[in-house]
């Protein structure tokens, strides 16, 4: 990426960026519980297929995001910070959280606004959290030198893998999410 | 079903969240991303333990066990949907969510535990995986991270399977 020299703004634990985090939390978390994915009937619903709830607020985060930052990129405004893939670990790790999920009810995000909305499970949940994170520390070392590097293809996007220039896949793929929210608002209103 | 909904939009909602990573990308150069804090803030946990221990941890020495922006994410996080809540007349205040009840009755402490087991699983998978629904999920899927995509697939799969034993058998 050519315009990766763009200057940093602040450290993560400078005070203005202390404050930013807290603000942009703020607006998640009002955002999250307004789109009614802070509660366990919704979450639970997407997952038994008869509430399309939480991947109609994702496709539409995506969708935005997508053209917004890849927008704010071309200009020179934003760097990307596209995540390491790790096929082994990605789909081990996929797998378990998912099974989690669907135990908790809440992932990560939508937990914290569970409890503040007043869902007091999501505390157990969130201890929970803390405690399979602490777990992962143990055995961090461990999987570093043995999962993580099987498959491991650094920061790989999509249209790498096709050979394709982001902006000629963004062109297809942009189109292709729209519709296919259209399609799912006629199936799953 | 007979339970409640959403107050706003889906649609809406996406699209507002979709806006608020183009802010932080451009403010805070950092996508939004919550699985990391649970982990910087049991790290602090287990400072008070011991700290020479916990900072002897891989994980540790790449994700330091304080407070910065990601934590401060989180703590919004909890605020803000109490403000959503509170003004829109939705707080729950329930130990045991409705559908829960219907299904495996009003006992606290087997839902607890369910909650508990569930989120040590969740936190484990998403350090494996590299993140969560939101820093996968929406942040890394809408930059065309491979991974993302296919973590997003495995998030799924893994919680439609486990919801169909729970609530279809």
């Amino acid at each position: 990426m050519s315009n990766d020299e763009k200057e940093a703004p602040g450290k993560p634990d400078s005070l203005p960026q202390l404050v930013l985090g807290f603000a942009f939390g703020l607006v998640f978390g009002f955002l999250l519980q307004k789109g009614g994915v802070a509660k366990y009937e919704v979450l639970l619903g997407q997952f038994l297929l008869t509430d399309f709830t939480v991947i109609k607020v994702m496709l539409s985060a995506i969708v935005v995001g997508m053209v917004g930052i890849f927008s704010m990129h071309a200009l020179g405004l934003v760097r990307l910070h596209v995540k390491q893939t790790r096929y082994a670990a990605n789909i081990t790790g996929g797998l378990l959280f998912g099974v989690g999920l669907g135990l908790l009810g809440y992932c990560p995000g939508t937990g914290a606004a569970a409890l503040g909305q007043g869902n007091y499970d999501a505390i157990a949940g969130i201890a929970g959290l803390m405690a399979g994170s602490y777990v992962y520390a143990e055995t961090s070392d461990y999987l570093s030198a043995t999962i993580q590097r099987v498959g491991d293809r650094g920061r790989i996007m999509l249209p790498d893998l096709l050979g394709m220039r982001v902006t000629v896949f963004l062109v297809i793929l942009v189109p292709l999410l729209i519709a296919s929210l259209f399609v799912l608002q006629r199936l799953m209103p | 079903m007979g339970y409640e909904g959403a107050a706003w939009s889906p649609y809406l909602v996406g699209a507002l969240i979709g806006v608020l990573s183009m802010a932080t990308f451009y403010f805070s150069d950092k996508p939004l991303g919550i699985s990391t804090s649970y982990a910087r803030l049991a790290g602090m946990v287990g400072n008070l333990f011991s700290k020479s221990h916990t900072e002897s941890l891989k994980f540790y020495q790449d994700s330091k066990p304080k407070i910065e922006w990601g934590v401060m994410l989180l703590f919004g996080v909890i605020i803000g949907a109490f403000i959503a809540a509170y003004t829109g007349d939705e707080m729950t205040g329930a130990w045991v969510p409705l559908l829960w009840q219907d299904r495996f009755g009003t006992d606290v402490t087997m839902r607890l535990g369910v909650a508990f087991l569930g989120g040590a699983i969740m936190a484990y998978g998403a350090r494996l995986a590299g993140g969560c629904t939101s820093g996968h999920g929406i942040s890394g899927a809408l930059q065309l991270s491979v991974s993302s995509w296919i973590v997003l697939a495995c998030f799924f799969a893994g919680s439609v399977l486990t919801a169909m034993l729970l609530y279809r058998l």
